[in-house]
């Protein structure tokens, strides 16, 4: 049963340990900024909640899974305000996304 | 052993988001980088006291997490009224 | 009244679970902020259904589900389209319409629409949300408006019974 859940945590750990990465190489290779908020948005939900699960397995019914998810949750509800907020100030700014489909 | 590669995956992150924060080109894309440095911070931060075996830094983690959100949006508030004031955001944009 | 209580519960099961020490001075302290932040929120007149949604609690855990397959499914699509070699994205700016009754549920909606990658509201005005999608074909998802109906059923009171679209 241990070595169960030692699987699962590190098989999660390096799920998300892989879509953190995949996230900073999408920062990288995403031609303009709205693209990059994408690869963003993925190190911060998949490689974010997949670690974090990870962490959890490893901590079992404790406080310390209670403080996880409470930072999983602040970060689920922070990260995607921070983005919108960033978004709508280059919009304003004039930052003109490049679009192959405009359909404003 | 596990904890570790996670931590070498955070790292790598780290340094890929920090390129793209030297790189710019817009200041905005410098900001995005910015926060999500953050984010990581807090990932390693949980991550390094796993493997320290000090769960008790998650604290840091949650506070960390809280100021890099406030952070993100002063700046951007700065930016876009060039004051932290309510008086010039109240003027005709309500909020950022 | 219920909202009070309802903020007074939630910020002590927080303390509880946050702080771990179980010695009467530390809990007499978290009494005391809970109350004493309660009583400031109180006073600055914020202890509404807008800031603490109880009504969403019931329905929030299934709908929480649903977002998370979501999620798992576009970040997958967009890990493969970052990864690959040529370049597969064909970003798409569309123009939603949020159809939730309160100002919550239209952000809850934008929100959900941030969270998942492969879309970014860009900016909410009056029921209009503007997203942009990394491919088309993630804009034409959400021009189907599932999401929007699944927010919509969310924040309908409980026991209400269920309307069907009433769209414009």
């Amino acid at each position: 049963m241990n070595a169960l859940i030692d699987t699962a945590s590190w098989i999660l750990l390096a799920g998300g340990a892989l879509f953190s990465v995949i996230g900073g190489i999408g920062m990288l290779r995403m031609p303009d900024f709205y693209t990059r908020m994408h690869a963003a948005s993925v190190t911060d939900t998949a490689g974010m909640i997949l670690m974090l699960a990870g962490l959890m397995l490893q901590a079992g019914l404790t406080l310390v899974t209670a403080k996880l998810v409470f930072v999983m949750l602040f970060l689920l509800i922070t990260s995607p305000t921070a983005t919108h907020a960033l978004a709508r100030a280059a919009l304003e700014d004039g930052i003109e996304p490049q679009v192959d489909h405009d359909k404003r | 052993m596990m904890f570790l590669v996670a931590i070498i995956a955070i790292v790598v992150t780290m340094l890929l988001i920090l390129v793209r924060a030297l790189l710019g080109p817009t200041v905005y894309d410098r900001i995005l980088a910015i926060n999500l440095f953050g984010t990581k911070t807090v990932l390693f931060v949980a991550v390094l006291g796993f493997l320290n075996g000090r769960p008790e830094f998650l604290d840091l983690g949650l506070i960390y997490a809280l100021i890099n959100f406030i952070g993100t949006v002063t700046v951007l508030k700065f930016m876009q009224y060039g004051d932290l004031g309510w008086e010039a955001a109240s003027k005709e944009k309500p909020d950022v | 009244m219920r909202y009070l209580l309802g903020l007074i519960i939630g910020a002590a099961t927080l303390w509880l679970l946050l702080s771990g020490v179980y010695k009467p001075i530390v809990l007499g302290l978290g009494g005391f902020s809970v109350l004493f932040c309660a009583y400031v929120c109180h006073r600055m007149g914020i202890v509404d259904r807008e800031s603490v949604p109880l009504h969403l609690l019931a329905r929030l855990p299934l709908y929480a589900l649903w977002l998370g397959g979501e999620i798992a499914k576009s970040n997958w699509d967009v890990a493969k389209r970052i990864v690959l070699p040529e370049r597969r994205i064909s970003p798409t700016i569309v123009r939603l319409r949020a159809h939730q009754s309160s100002e919550l549920g239209q952000a809850i909606f934008a929100n959900s629409i941030t969270l998942t990658p492969g879309t970014v509201t860009v900016a909410l005005r009056s029921g209009d949300a503007i997203v942009h999608a990394i491919t088309e074909d993630n804009a034409t998802d959400m021009e189907g408006g599932d999401m929007d109906q699944r927010v919509r059923r969310l924040e309908r009171p409980f026991g209400a019974p269920a309307r069907r679209e009433e769209t414009p």
